[in-house]
Parts: C-alpha cells; structure tokens; sequence
C-alpha cells in the first residue's frame, strides 16, 4: 500500500461543498413539504367513498413503495418532457422526492387519522369545548403525536435519498461532489468527506425534530 | 423493443436477485453479530456498536457503497465492482438488521430470560434456543421491510458503474430511445419482486397482532 491520502482538492472544493448542502436541503424541504400535501390529499381520497378514487390511491401507494427511487426518478426525467412539461433538474428531483415521499407520508398519516377514535370529539364537544379547540386540542395535537416519530425519520430517509437525484445531475452535495471528484481523481477522500457531511446533516435534524418534539409534543408533566 | 432487449433487461434481473440475495445472507449473518453486541450489557462494545449503526443510519446508502468501492480499492483489494457492492450491501444491511434485531431482542418479555437464567443455561443456549427464537418471529415483518428496502437500494449500484436491472435499463433506454416503455419494465419487473414480500409481511404483521391481542 503506496498511497498517500491527499485532501487538498476537498478543501479546495469546500465552497462549493458547502453550497450542494445548501442544494441537498433545499431538495429536502421542498420535497417534504410536497410529501406532506400528497400525504394529507392521498389520505382524504383513500377514505373516499369512490371505490376507483381508494383503489387509485391504493394502488399509487403500492407502486411508489415497491420500486427504487432511482427508477422512479429516471421515469418522471423522461416521462415529464413527454407530457410537455419542461422543467430542469432540480424541480423534477422534488417532484420525484415529493411523490415517493407522499406514498410514504400516506400510510404514516393514515394511521394517524385511525387512532383518533370518534368517541374522543363527542367527549370534546360534551365538555363544552368549542369545535375550532376539539379539532386542535383532540383531533389535531394527538393525530400529530402519534405520527410524529414514523413521519420525521421518513423525512431524514427522505433528505438521505436526496443523493439519488445526482442520477439526473440535479443541483446537491452528491453531484458536486461527483464533479470534484472527476476533476481530481482523489475518490475516496471526495466521497469520504462528503459521506461525514450527509451524517451531519441527517444528525442535526434529528436533534431539530427531538427538539420540537420535546416542545410540542409531550405531555405536561406536573 | 425486441426480444434482444428484454433478455439483456433479465440478465440485469440476474444480477440483481445475486446483489439482493448475497447482501440479504450475509447481511443477516453480520446483522446477527451487530444485534448481539448491541444487546451483550458490555456498556464499551454496545457504544461502540451503537455508532456503527448510526454511521449507517445517517448516510445515504450510494455514498456508503462509494466509500466501500474507493476505500477497498484504496487499500490494495482488486475486487470486481460486484463484490464491492456486495461487501457495501452487506455492511448496510448489517447495521439495519441489527437495529431491527436489537429491537426485537428487547421486546421479548424479560421474564424469558430470567427464567433461563434460573434454569442455568448459559448465554450460547439462552440466546439459541430461548431468546432468538421468539425474537425471530417478533422481528419477521420488519426483516421483511428491510429486504424489500435492500432489494430497491441494489438499483445504486448502477450509479457506481455496475450493470444491474436498472443500469441495464439505461443503457437499452440510450440504444432504442424509448425511455418510458423501458424503465417501465424495469420498474414492473422490481414491482414483481417486492410486491408479493410486501404483502406477505403485511399478512404477517397481521396475523401477530391478532395473537397478540
């Protein structure tokens, strides 16, 4: 073993580093955000009482959750053009992560919506409580509680998967780091350094969402 | 799309079916290893264990399977790229097994082992025939997430340069310029896969919370 590690071109390309995990969050929130509005229409269309619209939902959940995101995102590459919608990269890498996320986010909320029992609003609005506070305080809050750790660490699978979306040289860290790399031939320690980025990353918004869920979602002890 | 086509496109599958079986077996194996360290009560091994499974947990897989491919390299080992990308499956899938296996170890009912314990068998036996069975059984619906989730993550494999389904795919898709009806195949063709694993741990699942209820 002859090789001696060399990090200069790493830190040489640092700015431009910094900047792709600048681009892989921003493919991850707006991913989310989509994967959230997906994942509350998909719930309300699965409980529909259109037998096509549930089986449509059902079946839309299925396909996504059983096929690679790679696959998927090479799909929606070509398929948008096709449909006549052009758009760059980056926007067709969120829709791609907002609908494979959504499939997910369906589920996770669906069961959310299930373990509210309709008990609970009718002993909300026997108490006196108005509709707008047993929505909030009954419906809302608790739904949220029960999804809120399958939900967040689907959204830190989420941001991890955005790396994939180098396949169709969308704007993020994996892709910037792919053109350091093929600039300078130092693959391991490009891909290394980068890899200890993504595990930032995926910790700090862990600690984000422990964060809010410590503040928001826990019970007031006395 | 000919004939010609569709045999490259299952030469791929092929491939593909190799990656996901040798990750999934020897994954399960190293997997086992990770579950029991985590679980040994030697506070150092258990620490070290647990950063092992957060190093994975907190990367994404591709660059996980560029380390390993470059790291490898790197250090004097001339692998084939398949064996490369087996040996980063493996590691991936160790560490994820072992977080579901952990899990399901704690879940059996801490009165099983005391019991064990009382009747004096010693931790090889305690562990093999009292503890891992039951935890085996807790555990099937989530190892069988994980398999579905492994066998999807062999198409990054073809990023690293490896033909596979997917890259297969690719290079079809760049010689007859039908992109949709290729990687529409390719994605029925990992949809025939996982599916019925899908829902026969779906089924699974349900019949556990039944008995349990």
């Amino acid at each position: 073993m002859n090789y001696t590690l060399d990090f200069t071109p790493v830190i040489d390309g640092l700015p431009s580093l910094l900047l792709g995990c600048l681009g892989t969050l921003l493919l991850a929130i707006c991913g989310m955000l989509l994967a959230i509005v997906i994942g509350i229409g998909g719930v309300a269309l699965r409980d529909s009482r259109y037998k096509p619209l549930r089986w449509l939902v059902i079946s839309f959940v299925e396909l996504i959750r059983n096929t690679p995101f790679l696959v998927q995102i090479f799909f929606l590459y070509f398929a948008l053009p096709l449909a006549g919608i052009r758009l760059d990269p980056t926007p067709t890498a969120i829709i791609a992560l907002g609908i494979n996320g959504g499939a997910y986010a369906i589920e996770i909320i669906r069961g959310g919506v299930q373990s509210i029992s309709r008990g609970q609003m009718e002993a909300g609005l026997a108490l006196g409580l108005h509709k707008a506070q047993v929505f909030r305080l009954i419906i809302l809050k608790p739904a949220l509680r029960a999804i809120y750790p399958s939900l967040t660490s689907q959204f830190v699978l989420l941001t991890l998967s955005t790396s994939i979306a180098s396949a169709i040289s969308a704007y993020e860290l994996t892709s910037v780091s792919q053109r350091i790399e093929s600039e300078s031939f130092r693959s391991f320690e490009v891909y290394f350094t980068v890899t200890v980025f993504y595990l930032v990353i995926s910790w700090l918004m862990m600690r984000l969402f422990a964060f809010f869920s410590a503040r928001y979602f826990t019970y007031p002890v006395k | 799309m000919g004939s010609e086509e569709f045999v490259f496109l299952l030469i791929g599958l092929k491939w593909t079916v190799v990656l996901s079986a040798v990750g999934f077996v020897c994954g399960c194996i190293a997997g086992l290893g990770v579950a029991l360290a985590r679980t040994s009560e030697i506070p150092l091994l258990e620490r070290v264990v647990a950063g092992y499974i957060a190093v994975f947990q907190g990367t994404p897989l591709l660059m996980q399977l560029f380390v390993v491919y470059y790291g490898l390299a790197l250090i004097g080992f001339k692998l084939d790229a398949w064996v490369a990308v087996a040996i980063g499956l493996t590691l991936h899938a160790s560490a994820y097994l072992g977080e579901i296996w952990r899990g399901s170890i704690e879940a059996v009912p801490r009165g099983q082992s005391e019991a064990a314990r009382a009747l004096s068998l010693k931790y090889v036996s305690r562990m093999r025939d009292v503890i891992l069975p039951q935890a085996l059984r807790i555990s099937l619906p989530a190892t069988i997430g994980f398999l579905v989730q492994l066998i999807k993550g062999t198409s990054l494999a073809s990023i690293v340069g490896f033909t596979e389904l997917t890259r297969a795919g690719n290079i079809i898709s760049n010689q007859i310029f039908e992109p949709l009806t290729v990687f529409g195949i390719v994605g029925a063709l990992y949809f025939l896969m996982c599916c019925p694993l899908t829902i026969f741990g779906a089924r699974l699942e349900g019949k556990f919370a039944a008995a349990s209820r």
